[in-house]
């Protein structure tokens, strides 16, 4: 029967060229813009991690509620012991040590007086132990502009566009003031050993990046850090994995009534993430609906032509004694496997372009110039399981409830005009 | 009638010459009170003990001043404060580093920022303002600070630019010396509270060698601000309030 009903498809071009092409062409749509989406999620949510977030976050309870501020006087202590914790019960994962902080970076002229000034905000991660993760994980080779990454103790790296502002060049001498995590004048002499571009508008218009060491004794933060970074092993962030190494790390530090004990918090509960997510996974699902909805009235509208111009064949069918119900079924068979065909070629074409979305990803970049939000600037597709079987949704369902609603009409022919009908 | 009115109206004059005697006015006290805490010249050396939420930690610096406007500090001591310099001349402070061998200069509202992370502004720190030349005072009346009998001032700013447009002060009616001080902005917000203790006489004036400041704005418990030694009215040489001098 399937045989026969695909020979039919196949042989007659008109009754399947449309329709083939109508669900190709919605279902890789779909599969496309699905990737994307989920791509344009995921990046956003990895650039937080890898810059903010990390998949889950350790940080004193005081410090989390007034994160905004870069509250270092109330940053972790002890966090040589902490660290050495966290690595022995959490094997898998991947800790770092970071500390925010603001300040001016001040540009002296030869006689040491302020030659310019700007306001700055800076990281420092661990750059100079030999241990490259933070380097990768800020992208730090590929951001370099000029000069070079730090190798030294003093180094500084600064943003391109600040290092214009400033009219500085690598190997210039600035002055970081700021302030101690005890709350006096900080002042620390960095050399600029390179600038760099984030591809990140909020953080190209004044950022610097110092190794965690320098950041240390510049804001009198020996063994102390404002936050610790853990990333899952698994590339992305998966929440109940975060959930799970939450829920382990609250038994391990039990509440001690130490205002100032260590905290955990996942990526989803850091920085609107959380609702980020959801609502694009909402964008997501309506696209989906959407497509689905408007991909039936095609196809409705393209059963009803097709029903139009297969009149005689319904027609001759009824009046040889074919049953209603059987014309319709066959309709419907042949609807699903016109859904199959434009789905595996609609999810195909749509997994290609995501493919070379996913490599080369949308440069979307001036748009975003004035930009303060940790966004990327170029956003790539992802392509995941799912992306292989969502174009069936709108493929396959669509192609048969547009058939379903056309085929109708089958009914309401009647026998008794048939050969009447047939004569003329 | 006549003999009976007489006296009557001399008792009158005599109590209200004698009243007068034992209340003297709000600028009769701020005037005394200047006379034993401002001087031509100050040098001191004094130690501050802060107490963060999370840790104490002791300051020590000497000061020279020279009036209202001229002040000079260098910090002793912890190693990492060592050396650093601050100077300050009318509303214009620098600050010299000596890890970074740079002088930053500060100003405006950043002289109310913390010292050290105390309790302490710069301006709290490095001015030795005379009360009568920037304030108008009210006495709201007595009351005791501890055993001592004291009368309550109410200081209203009279010039532009004081750090705090009002202070409440509780004077000791005996040494002129003010024990207690509320400060306050000019939106009426209480910024700070002073206690001033141990009061000994120091060539010949009265001076509190111990002051406990608390910013009310601020967690903590508040910054001991103590005076090792002191000297008044010494003879400062000029290059000491020059910015030649930080770097010495």
């Amino acid at each position: 029967m399937i045989r026969f009903l695909l020979k039919g498809i196949f042989r007659d071009r008109q009754r399947s060229l449309l329709p083939v092409l109508v669900a190709t062409i919605g279902v890789m749509l779909t599969v496309t813009l699905y990737c994307w989406l989920n791509g344009f999620l995921n990046d956003s949510i990895e650039l937080n991690a890898r810059f903010s977030t990390g998949h889950v976050k350790i940080m004193t309870a005081p410090y989390a509620g007034n994160i905004d501020q870069i509250p270092n006087d109330l940053a972790l202590t002890g966090v040589d012991s902490l660290m050495k914790k966290l690595k022995k019960e959490f094997p898998a994962m991947k800790w770092q040590q970071r500390i925010h902080f603001g300040g001016l970076i001040d540009a002296p002229d030869p006689a040491g007086v302020t030659r310019s000034q700007g306001p700055a905000i800076g990281i420092g991660i661990d750059m100079l132990s030999g241990d490259h993760s933070e380097i990768e994980r800020f992208n730090l080779e590929k951001s370099l502009r000029r000069g070079k990454l730090p190798a030294h103790q003093g180094d500084i790296l600064i943003s391109e566009l600040f290092s214009q502002k400033l009219k500085v060049n690598p190997g210039d001498t600035v002055t970081l003031i700021g302030s101690t995590m005890n709350g006096s004048m900080a002042m620390y002499n960095y050399v600029i050993a390179g600038t760099i571009v984030f591809g990140t508008p909020g953080m190209d218009q004044g950022s610097v990046i110092v190794d965690l060491k320098d950041v240390r004794d510049a804001l009198d933060m020996n063994d102390a850090a404002g936050e610790i970074i853990g990333y899952l092993p698994e590339k992305y962030y998966d929440d109940k994995t975060a959930e799970q190494v939450v829920t382990r790390f609250n038994l391990l530090f039990p509440p001690s009534g130490d205002k100032y004990a260590p905290v955990i918090t996942t990526l989803r509960k850091q920085n609107n993430l959380g609702q980020m997510m959801d609502q694009i996974s909402q964008v997501g699902a309506f696209v989906v609906l959407i497509f689905v909805l408007s991909m039936s009235l095609v196809f409705w509208n393209a059963g009803l032509l097709g029903g139009m111009r297969r009149y005689m064949e319904f027609g001759t069918r009824l009046a040889i004694g074919e049953d209603y119900s059987h014309i319709y079924r066959t309709m419907i068979y042949e609807a699903v496997l016109i859904g199959i065909v434009g789905s595996v070629s609609g999810t195909a074409v749509g997994l290609l372009l995501s493919l070379y979305l996913q490599n080369h990803g949308l440069d979307l970049g001036s748009m975003m110039k004035n930009s303060s939000i940790l966004m990327p600037s170029v956003f790539h597709a992802r392509i995941t399981a799912i992306a292989f079987f969502i174009g069936f949704i709108p493929g396959l369902f669509s192609t048969v409830a547009g058939t379903a609603l056309s085929g109708i009409g089958i009914y309401k022919r009647k026998t008794a005009q048939l050969f009447k009908e047939l004569e003329a | 009638m006549r003999k009976i009115a007489i006296p009557i109206i001399l008792l009158i004059i005599l109590l209200s010459v004698s009243l007068n005697a034992q209340n003297p006015s709000a600028r009769e006290i701020i005037e005394k009170v200047d006379n034993n805490m401002s001087a031509v010249s100050r040098v001191f050396t004094s130690k501050m003990i802060i107490h963060n939420p999370r840790n104490t930690r002791t300051v020590e610096s000497r000061s020279w001043s020279m009036g209202e406007n001229k002040s000079f500090t260098e910090y002793l001591s912890p190693p990492r404060e060592q050396g650093t310099k601050m100077l300050k001349l009318d509303n214009l402070l620098w600050i010299f580093s000596p890890s970074t061998d740079r002088i930053i200069q500060i100003s405006g509202h950043m002289l109310r920022q913390s010292v050290m992370g105390s309790d302490l502004s710069y301006e709290d720190m490095m001015e030795d303002p005379h009360l009568l030349n920037h304030y108008t005072g009210k006495v709201d009346g007595e009351e005791k600070t501890g055993d001592r009998n004291c009368w309550v001032i109410t200081l209203t700013a009279t010039s532009t630019g004081v750090a705090y447009q009002t202070q409440k002060i509780w004077v000791d009616k005996d040494h002129f010396i003010p024990l207690r001080k509320e400060l306050y902005a000019k939106s009426g917000v209480l910024l700070k509270r002073m206690e001033l203790s141990d009061v000994l006489r120091i060539q010949g004036r009265w001076f509190p060698k111990k002051m406990l400041f608390k910013d009310v704005l601020k967690e903590g418990e508040g910054t001991e601000f103590q005076i090792m030694d002191i000297e008044f009215n010494v003879k400062i040489p000029d290059y000491i309030f020059s910015k030649a001098s930080l770097k010495k």
